[in-house]
Formats: structure tokens, C-alpha cells, sequence
């Protein structure tokens, strides 16, 4: 068991329950946060958007060709954006932050 | 809505052409689709509204090659492959689309239908309305620039509905997709330069418009810069300068006087939230008898609803369509009494599938 730790558009952090293998998108969204995922997680919409704090960044597993071409579709990005619908969580991801982008 | 009932026939009054139907369909996805079938087996007629150009909702917009594995009886089926599926079923019953317009206003009439308007200035009058409208309507994803807003459909856009609005002009085009590429290659001949921006060096489009694209680059009739957009600099709305911040974080300017993005497409409820029905979070509440909303023949159908134990399942938006469709049948004959029939065994039904 552990948590992820979201900030929202408003600027509150929320610290969530994270379960293994779900999607972060996924964990966001159940916990009722305002994250569109129309796609529901496949690869086509961008809108799971989220920024992840640098400490984490490095972490993650890099975006895959599918992923980066997603982000395309976005008028701006940065260094910290990833789309949570292809971070999967495992416990070494235990206290990952990220904040929503906007919708 | 009761606020609406005088200004919506002022609003009809002045519309190109009004169009009669038994139920007004605001969405052609999957479910949509289908709520014309069950309604074509009642004998209703439908029109459907989409701002899409073209059937399939998300499935053909978002996922129309990926596979789907949950609708009953096709192991497998891709999103383009059920749309035109559907489209198929469908047929008999001769339904109307109206394409590439959303409908932006509803309101209940004195003669007690509904009169929808749409943005192409269409009116429906319908006595029951199908909401089927997914997540919302897809628009272009729109940059979060400052002032944006007053060069929008001036000198900014997000498509080309006039290409003379591009001639002699310096333009700049936003994106790395086909929409971008081909514009961009559609422009060149026609504009006085042309440059591309987009994110990296890597582009999501045919391998042709690609390579086109890179020639015109080498040939330096087209100017391609890494970049996001910066800021907009102009007057009452005519562009004339463009900054892009370059992957080396540098501050670009570009002398530019017509813009065009191409960020791909968002979803936004639109004018749905201002017809006055109960939502729950961007959700329509509706009842599990008829799925019907808080406004008596108002329907909500399909992702856009929301009731206890709602599952966003294409299957779910199928059932909740034939079950609506019953419902509408009261309103749109009333003096006529329902019989329940099966599509293996009804003559009747047979003849309205053209099988007869």
C-alpha cells in the first residue's frame, strides 16, 4: 500500500491511496479529482494530463512514441509533463507527486 | 428554461430552415446511432446533430482503429468498424445527420415540442430530445496565450474554411500532425511565407506530407522552427507578430499576420449546461425506467448520463437507448398504443426493415 500526492487546479494537495497496477490516471479519477481521461486510458486524448514533480521525473519509466506523440496534440508542455494514463503505479513510486494541468 | 420560451421562437423565426422529426438526437456515437434504431422499430423518425463531420463519436474520432472486446457477439471490432456497423443497421430507417454544428440552444415551445437551433442556424422541432452526447462536443484544443481571445476567427485559426484569408499572408502554422502538414503544403503555393512550428523534430502524419514537407524546407519555400507558441502581438484582432519559445528556450519572434493551430481536439459540454436540467458533475441525472431528465422529454442516453450504478459502457448507452425510445413513443403518438414485438417474428417490423 501507499500514496500519491496530487495537486489540483486550486492549488490543494491531496494525498491519495495508490493501488498496485492501476493506472495513475486511474487512482486520480477514482478518488473523484477533476481529470477529464476522456480516452479512458487509451493513449488518445491528453487529457490525463499532470506534471510531475522533479524529483520524480526520473523515476518514471520515459514516455514511449505513443505517448510523446499525445503530447504533441498539447499547446504547451514542459520538462514535468506526462500523461498520468501511462504511469503505471508500483511501490517504488510510493509518494510520487503530481499536479493536474489544466483542463 | 422556462427563461427561454419567448426568445427561442424570436431565435426560430430568423433560422434558415426548420427540420420535423419524432426525436431530436444531439450526438452520432455509438449510442446515438443505435437510439435510431430502436426508435426506427417504433416508426420515429430521427435527426441527429453532431460537430463532428461524420459518424462515431469518440469511437471514430479517438479510437477508430483501436479494437474493442465488451460489444456482445464481436470478439473483437474496431471503433470505425462499429460506427459503420451501425451506419449499416441503421439505413432502413433513413435518419437525417446534421454534421460539423452543435446545438446551441433548446427550449420548449408554446405548441409544447422542443425547438433545437443549432450553430449553423438550423432549427429542429421535435416533441422528444435524445441527448447522446458522450463526454461533450469535440472542439479545438485551444493555447493558453494572453489576448488570444481577440485574434481569434480574425487572423488566429484553428481551420480553413477560406483559403483567401491565407493568400499573401505571412502565416504561421502550429502542429505536427496531418492537419498541420497538409494545410501547411496546401498554403505554400498561396502565402507570402510560411513557417512551422511545432514541439520536436518528429512528426505524426502520412510519410509523403512529410517528406513534402521536409523538401520544401530544404528548397526554403517553408521556414520550420521547434518550438511552442509564446505570445501574439497585433491590433483589433489582426496579427502581426507570433513569438515561439524554441526547445533551446530561446524567445523567437516571427513577423506573421494569419495563424494556424492544430492542437488536436478537446471535449467541452458546451451548451448542454445551460438548458437548465440536473446535472451531477458535467452528468445528466436521469431515471432508470426511461432515462429520462429532470425536463419531461428531455433524454439523456449514453456517457452523458449519470444514475446509481451507471457503467460508461457502449452496451449500457444501447439499453438505455431502446428504453428511452419506448418512452418518446408516448410523447411523439399519443393516441396510439405501443405493442412490443421481436425483429425474428414481426411482420410489421420486418417491413420497416426493408426485409419484408
Amino acid at each position: 500500500m501507499g500514496f500519491i500526492h496530487v495537486t489540483d487546479r486550486q492549488g490543494t494537495i491531496h494525498d491519495l491511496e495508490a493501488v498496485e497496477g492501476w493506472r495513475v490516471m486511474e487512482i486520480i479519477r477514482e478518488h473523484g479529482l477533476a481529470i477529464e481521461a476522456i480516452c479512458g486510458g487509451a493513449c488518445e486524448c491528453a487529457t490525463c494530463h499532470v506534471y510531475v514533480a522533479p524529483e520524480w521525473q526520473e523515476k518514471l519509466f520515459p514516455p514511449r512514441e505513443d505517448e510523446e506523440d499525445m503530447l504533441d496534440e498539447l499547446p504547451e508542455i514542459n520538462q514535468a509533463s506526462r500523461l498520468s494514463c501511462q504511469i503505471i503505479w508500483q511501490e517504488n513510486l510510493n509518494g510520487l507527486h503530481l499536479t493536474l494541468a489544466d483542463g | 428554461m422556462s427563461g427561454d420560451i419567448v426568445s427561442i421562437e424570436d431565435y426560430t423565426a430568423q433560422a434558415k430552415c426548420t427540420k420535423t422529426c419524432d426525436i431530436a438526437i444531439i450526438g452520432a456515437g455509438p449510442v446515438g446511432l443505435f437510439a435510431v434504431f430502436q426508435a426506427g422499430l417504433l416508426g420515429l423518425k430521427c435527426i441527429l446533430v453532431d460537430a463532428l463531420e461524420r459518424p462515431g463519436g469518440q469511437c471514430a474520432e479517438l479510437y477508430p482503429e483501436k479494437p474493442i472486446y465488451d460489444i456482445p457477439a464481436y470478439p473483437v471490432i474496431s471503433g470505425q468498424e462499429l460506427t459503420d456497423r451501425l451506419m449499416e443497421q441503421i439505413k432502413p430507417f433513413g435518419p437525417e445527420f446534421l454534421y460539423s454544428q452543435q446545438v446551441a440552444r433548446l427550449a420548449k415551445s408554446s405548441d409544447g415540442t422542443f425547438k433545437l437551433v443549432t450553430t449553423q442556424g438550423i432549427t429542429i422541432s421535435a416533441p422528444a430530445v435524445f441527448i447522446a452526447a458522450g463526454a461533450g462536443s469535440f472542439v479545438p484544443r485551444k493555447p493558453k496565450v494572453e489576448g488570444l481571445a481577440a485574434f481569434e476567427e480574425k487572423s488566429f485559426f484553428y481551420a480553413v474554411r477560406n483559403r483567401n484569408n491565407f493568400v499573401d499572408r505571412d502565416v504561421v502554422v502550429f502542429g505536427g500532425g496531418d492537419s498541420a502538414l497538409d494545410w501547411t503544403l496546401d498554403l505554400l503555393p498561396h502565402a507570402k511565407s510560411l513557417t512551422l512550428v511545432h514541439r520536436r523534430d518528429k512528426f505524426r502524419a502520412s510519410p509523403a506530407s512529410i517528406e513534402a514537407m521536409r523538401k520544401a524546407v530544404e528548397d526554403k519555400r517553408l521556414r520550420l522552427v521547434f518550438g511552442q507558441l509564446h505570445g501574439l502581438a497585433g491590433t483589433q484582432g489582426e496579427l502581426n507578430k507570433i513569438t515561439v519559445k524554441t526547445s533551446d528556450g530561446e524567445i523567437e519572434e516571427i513577423n506573421a499576420d494569419r495563424a494556424l493551430a492544430f492542437f488536436g481536439l478537446n471535449i467541452e459540454l458546451g451548451p448542454i449546461a445551460q438548458w437548465g436540467l440536473n446535472l451531477n458533475s458535467k452528468l445528466i441525472e436521469v431515471d432508470t425506467e426511461r432515462f429520462e431528465t429532470s425536463t419531461p422529454g428531455i433524454f439523456a442516453i449514453g456517457d452523458i448520463n449519470w444514475y446509481p450504478g451507471k457503467l460508461k459502457l457502449i452496451l449500457s448507452g444501447f439499453h438505455e437507448g431502446a428504453l428511452a425510445a419506448q418512452a418518446a413513443f408516448k410523447i411523439a403518438r399519443p393516441d396510439e398504443k405501443l405493442v412490443f414485438r421481436y425483429t425474428t417474428s414481426s411482420s410489421d417490423l420486418h417491413e420497416k426493415l426493408g426485409v419484408a
